[in-house]
């Protein structure tokens, strides 16, 4: 459904950060992507998103496909109208709204109703109960279910989560990925998950996306990635059986080079 | 203290608060959705009162329909303000944005002298001067009760300042339109990756500013007369949106009544010195609530999580 075509992002005229990204959502599907800190998997989410233009970013080359329309370059608010929702990292909320209301300002984009409400609510029941509380004094977990539920009320066919993850306890990291899962099956949702926390999105992931210095460098269905020996070892911290760890063995360098080819 | 008089400036004073409170919620207004304050809100105020003294006086109008075109014409320059002078400045510091409007503030009174020149103006009457309504208070001095009496415009541009503040508060607190400006208000980036048509909001709240601010205008206009000077009443009104908070509705409301209030207070004292003082009197107690409650009497507290 989603179509990236080899696309380069410059920031401000002269800082390139992505350097030729090709991938693909299809429906239903989640896709994983991986990678460190200034991979460029953030910018890759505003490039789709069109968040790009408020940091001075643009699509330079490449192109981006959605059911067949190019959508490289459209204002934000119009690629939201299109069925595409980013969901920014840190948990962005209007904190000075209550939990309804922000639940309600994701749907007004196309006039947003109660019934909407009980869908989220449904997946989230925390959500319900706290509804009515100032949204800013929620804790780090119910703020996380919120922006994603906010994300949901827009009726989205393509859902970005940017570090759904980030500093949540672990147990709560797991029951917000299994209703992540739940939504992209029921509602036929495609999902593009940004992740550092690579073991838990390659559990739920169809397909995954490594990416480095603004470069796909490995892709493939999610089970089979978790078995690459490389990814295992960069993202998942293994090692081969029984052998002694020493930062001499690892040639950290040379196997990454290899990627890049 | 002249007690004879003090209830009639007590009561003078609560009224001259409607007004204000409705200048001070154009400010809030603009505030609120887009976090900019707007240091030209007074010259939008002159330039709807000219506009509907030149509609009624020099073409001859009907009033009422006067003020109708008017307020057209004043939604039309907010939405003109935001498109042409705002919109180029997004993603510009805020002060950088702030200092634009009081620029703006400048080229608006610079138009109007331009256009409508300097002069005092006869704004029409718009409710008589005759007749004021006299009040019998329970209070009795020297063996007779106090009468206090009300000049009609005073209790009526009192009645529409009040409802118009509470219709735009209504507005804001229970329409979809106004919970996406209450929105785009807090993150800009936020409000556009959720599909809020930001400058779309921002236009909107910029025309209401404008309507707004005709309203008060037009009520000023018709108690105290038309000339340029009329632009410096929102002197007045910054220290009833700080004192009654920035982003509060009804805090225009209250820090208008406040405002009102003391300055009647003053007004009554007997001592010429302390009397003299009534110019002052918002911003001495602007000083005293700030000093205590930084964000106003109903502002927003900021939400920081540790």
């Amino acid at each position: 459904m989603l179509l990236l075509n080899n696309i380069e992002v410059i920031y401000s005229d002269v800082i390139q950060v992505l350097r030729g990204v090709s991938m693909q959502a299809p429906e239903g599907k989640i896709v994983a992507l991986l990678g460190a800190n200034g991979a460029g998997k953030t910018t890759t989410l505003r490039a789709i998103s069109g968040l790009l233009r408020a940091q001075e970013g643009k699509v330079t080359r490449g192109n981006i496909e959605f059911g067949g329309q190019r959508i490289d370059n459209l204002d934000p608010e119009n690629i939201v109208r299109l069925g595409i929702i980013q969901v920014l990292e840190g948990r962005r909320l209007f904190r000075h709204l209550t939990v309804e209301e922000n639940l309600l300002l994701g749907g007004i984009a196309r006039g947003g109703i109660a019934r909407d409400l009980e869908q989220v609510y449904e997946y989230f029941p925390r959500l319900k109960d706290l509804r009515r509380r100032v949204s800013g004094y929620l804790s780090g977990g119910e703020q996380q279910m919120l922006v994603i539920g906010r994300g949901l009320m827009a009726h989205p066919k393509l859902m970005m989560l940017d570090e759904p993850s980030l500093g949540l306890a672990p147990l709560l990291v797991q029951e917000i990925f299994e209703e992540i899962k739940k939504m992209s099956e029921r509602e036929g949702m495609a999902i593009i998950l940004v992740e550092q926390n690579a073991r838990l999105a390659l559990k739920i992931a169809d397909y995954a996306y490594v990416m480095e210095n603004g470069r796909v460098v490995l892709d493939g269905p999610a089970a089979q990635l978790a078995e690459n020996e490389d990814i295992k070892e960069f993202y998942l911290g293994l090692t081969q059986v029984g052998e002694r760890k020493s930062y001499r063995d690892v040639k950290h360098y040379k196997r990454r080079k290899r990627w890049l080819g | 203290m002249n007690w004879q008089l003090l209830p009639q400036f007590v009561v003078t004073g609560l009224l001259a608060g409607g007004p204000l409170a409705l200048t001070a919620l154009g400010l809030v207004l603009i505030f609120k959705s887009t976090y900019i304050f707007n240091f030209a809100q007074g010259q939008l105020l002159l330039l709807g009162a000219l506009f509907t003294w030149w509609f009624a006086v020099e073409a001859g109008f009907p009033l009422w329909l006067s003020i109708v075109l008017a307020l057209v014409f004043s939604a039309l320059l907010g939405f003109g303000i935001e498109r042409f002078a705002l919109r180029p400045m997004t993603g510009q510091p805020l002060l950088s944005i702030v200092l634009m409007t009081l620029g703006l503030s400048q080229a608006l009174h610079g138009l109007a002298l331009l256009f409508f020149g300097g002069a005092q103006r006869n704004f029409p009457q718009i409710f008589s001067a005759a007749n004021p309504y006299k009040v019998t208070t329970p209070f009795i001095y020297n063996d007779n009760p106090i009468v206090i009496i009300l000049k009609q415009n005073l209790v009526w541009s009192f009645v529409i300042a009040i409802l118009g503040v509470l219709v735009i508060g209504a507005f804001f607190r229970y329409t979809h339109a106004g919970l996406a400006m209450r929105g785009a208000s807090e993150d800009h980036e936020l409000a556009q990756s959720i599909g809020l048509r930001i400058h779309r909001i921002f236009g909107v709240s910029w025309a209401l500013a404008g309507v707004v601010a005709t309203l008060g205008g037009v009520l000023l206009a018709t108690s105290s007369g038309l000339d340029l000077s009329l632009s410096v009443v929102v002197l007045a009104a910054f220290p009833v949106v700080l004192l009654g908070g920035l982003e509060s509705i009804p805090g225009t409301i209250v820090g208008g009544l406040l405002i009102g209030l003391s300055q009647g207070l003053v007004s009554a004292s007997s001592l010429s010195m302390i009397r003299n003082t009534s110019e002052i009197m918002p911003y001495v107690v602007l000083l005293i609530v700030l000093l205590i409650r930084p964000e106003g009497l109903f502002g927003q507290k900021r939400i920081e999580r540790i």
